[in-house]
């Protein structure tokens, strides 16, 4: 199943860095979601992107609105303002990221 | 005052104007804010400023003034209105002359405040160093702007003169939110608590139609009324700094916990440390709270004491960059663009065409997030950019894709160049009692 039918996403810019917010629509789903959804694997995800030298990707957890909140430094390459990107903010990294594939919950 | 009504009338400068005087005229508001300033606005008004003097303020100042000052000041039946915004950019003072002409042809007694005091160009030495790790002396004389971001000091000072219209230049988006909450409800400078809230709020607001239904539908997942009349939002605050967040009843667009979920997290990193001039405040504990259609209460956050230092957003030249499209349809589109990158980049290679760094992408295939294996499309745009230290280096990116029509790959179309100048973005810190915001009415 993919990420893109439990949860939502909208991506900010400062600096070099994004952030990608992952809201689980409904909270029974957030469990399973801060369980699959490590900075790992997120930093994987976005490997060609990220390059060697970048810094780890940070989780943050938001549990009141269920959501996780990624911190991706150095994915934007020198930032909005010198990057040759076509999205240079980084606006569409979260859409893709909803892509990500999610392995069944587990029985209770 | 019991509740305040603050509306969110631009999340950047080239906004939708509309849902602005909408709120002016319909959202029965105190307060109607503009946020326009970008992490580098300012530098390219800096720019103009050096080419017009009397530049250097947002070219859209004039028009959102006109629709909106007939509803601003004391009026007979309604609130009294009072627009604050950052719309000064590089040149407050110059705004505020503007919008003073446009207030006496309308022949509207208003008085217009600017706030000063964010350009410290001038307090900068050559030895500090950016975050980029380069020193200001490095960059010499391409450092064009050199902008700290000020808290709610000097737009409270404009308040408590009376001002019906404050015009300021690098505030924190958040701080022109905040500054009325406090004027309005006596809130102290150390009362972090409080001042956290406030600041939730002016989070919440600052980008204005990202709150209320924009930058939000995904058709099927995520449906949204009438985008096309979509309604900015406002805030209802009381005095604790509890707010709830709506619309203009009739507009477009919707308020729920999901869009303020969505915009609680949008460019913050650690959500129990979000540092503004005024205060750190923390927003981990936030939860929404459905009120009814379009009505959502924002409660949790809490704050800690403030930052010693300010941040300064110093702007200067780095080269320019130059690019070309070009598109391709039809069987092998894929393979002629490919053959047509190729081609690009040999020929810039073989002319000598200095670049610092250089991109060639298929739109459409591999330009947003890389390659990934999919079925062959309709068609595909080929993308060359490339970043030069010379401008008329980068000019030939541009040209060398043109010339695909002729000397490329079968069935190119559409070529389109275009180049500008790069104005870059870093930032450093200064004590804040090396910064000195003030008013100028």
């Amino acid at each position: 199943m993919k990420l893109h039918t439990l949860a939502h996403s909208r991506t900010g810019d400062k600096g070099d860095t994004s952030n990608i917010s992952i809201i689980a629509y409904r909270a029974e789903d957030y469990p399973r979601l801060c369980e699959q959804l490590t900075a790992e694997r997120v930093a994987e995800f976005f490997a060609g992107l990220l390059g060697p030298g970048a810094a780890p990707v940070r989780r943050y957890e938001l549990p009141h609105v269920h959501a996780l909140n990624f911190v991706l430094p150095g994915i934007l390459r020198g930032g909005v303002t010198r990057s040759l990107a076509l999205d240079a903010h980084g606006k569409c990294l979260g859409s893709a990221l909803l892509d990500l594939e999610l392995t069944p919950a587990k029985g209770r | 005052m019991n509740t305040l009504r603050i509306g969110s009338g631009a999340g950047y400068s080239g906004d939708r104007i509309e849902p602005a005087v909408e709120l002016a005229e319909h959202g029965d508001l105190d307060y109607l804010v503009f946020e326009c300033l970008a992490e580098r606005t300012i530098a390219l008004a800096q720019q103009a400023r050096i080419s017009d003097p009397q530049g250097g303020y947002d070219p859209l100042l004039g028009e959102r003034m006109r629709r909106v000052l007939p509803f601003v000041g004391a009026q007979p039946v309604r609130r009294r209105l009072r627009v604050i915004t950052n719309m000064g950019a590089a040149n407050p003072l110059s705004a505020a002359e503007h919008v003073r002409r446009i207030a006496d042809e309308l022949g509207l007694d208003l008085n217009v405040v600017a706030v000063v005091g964010d350009d410290v160009l001038p307090l900068l030495r050559p030895e500090q160093v950016l975050d980029n790790g380069q020193t200001l002396a490095s960059l010499g004389a391409r450092v064009i702007s050199a902008n700290a971001y000020l808290g709610v000091d000097g737009i409270l000072e404009a308040l408590r003169a009376e001002a019906d219209v404050v015009i300021t230049g690098r505030v924190a988006d958040p701080s022109l939110f905040l500054a009325p909450q406090m004027f309005e409800f006596g809130w102290a400078a150390d009362d972090w608590p409080r001042l956290g809230r406030g600041t939730l709020v002016g989070h919440l607001l600052e980008c204005a139609g990202q709150v209320s239904g924009g930058y939000f539908a995904d058709p099927g997942f995520k449906d949204v009324e009438d985008l096309a009349r979509l309604g900015f939002p406002l805030a209802e605050i009381d005095a604790e700094g509890g707010a709830v967040i709506t619309k203009v009843a009739g507009s477009g667009g919707r308020v729920s916990r999901a869009t303020c979920t969505e915009q609680l997290i949008y460019e913050v990193h650690d959500p129990a440390a979000y540092l503004t001039p005024d205060v750190t405040a923390d927003f981990s504990q936030v939860s929404f709270v459905d009120e009814g259609v379009d009505r959502v209460r924002a409660q949790g956050a809490d704050g800690r004491g403030r930052p010693s230092q300010l941040k300064v957003s110093v702007g200067y030249l780095d080269g320019w960059i130059g690019e070309g499209q070009m598109s391709y349809g039809g069987p092998g589109a894929i393979a002629r663009a490919q053959l047509a990158r190729d081609v690009v980049l040999k020929r810039l290679e073989l002319m000598g065409v200095k670049m610092q760094d250089v991109r060639a992408e298929l739109i459409g295939i591999d330009s947003l997030h890389g390659p990934r294996n999919s079925v062959e499309p309709w068609e595909v745009r080929l993308r060359v950019a490339a970043r030069c230290e010379e401008r008329s280096d980068a000019v030939r990116i541009g040209n060398e894709v043109e010339t695909l029509y002729t000397n490329g790959p079968s069935g190119g179309g559409g070529a389109s160049k275009s180049l500008r100048q790069v104005v870059a973005v870093a930032s450093l810190l200064l004590p804040r009692d090396a910064v000195n915001p003030r008013i100028q009415a």
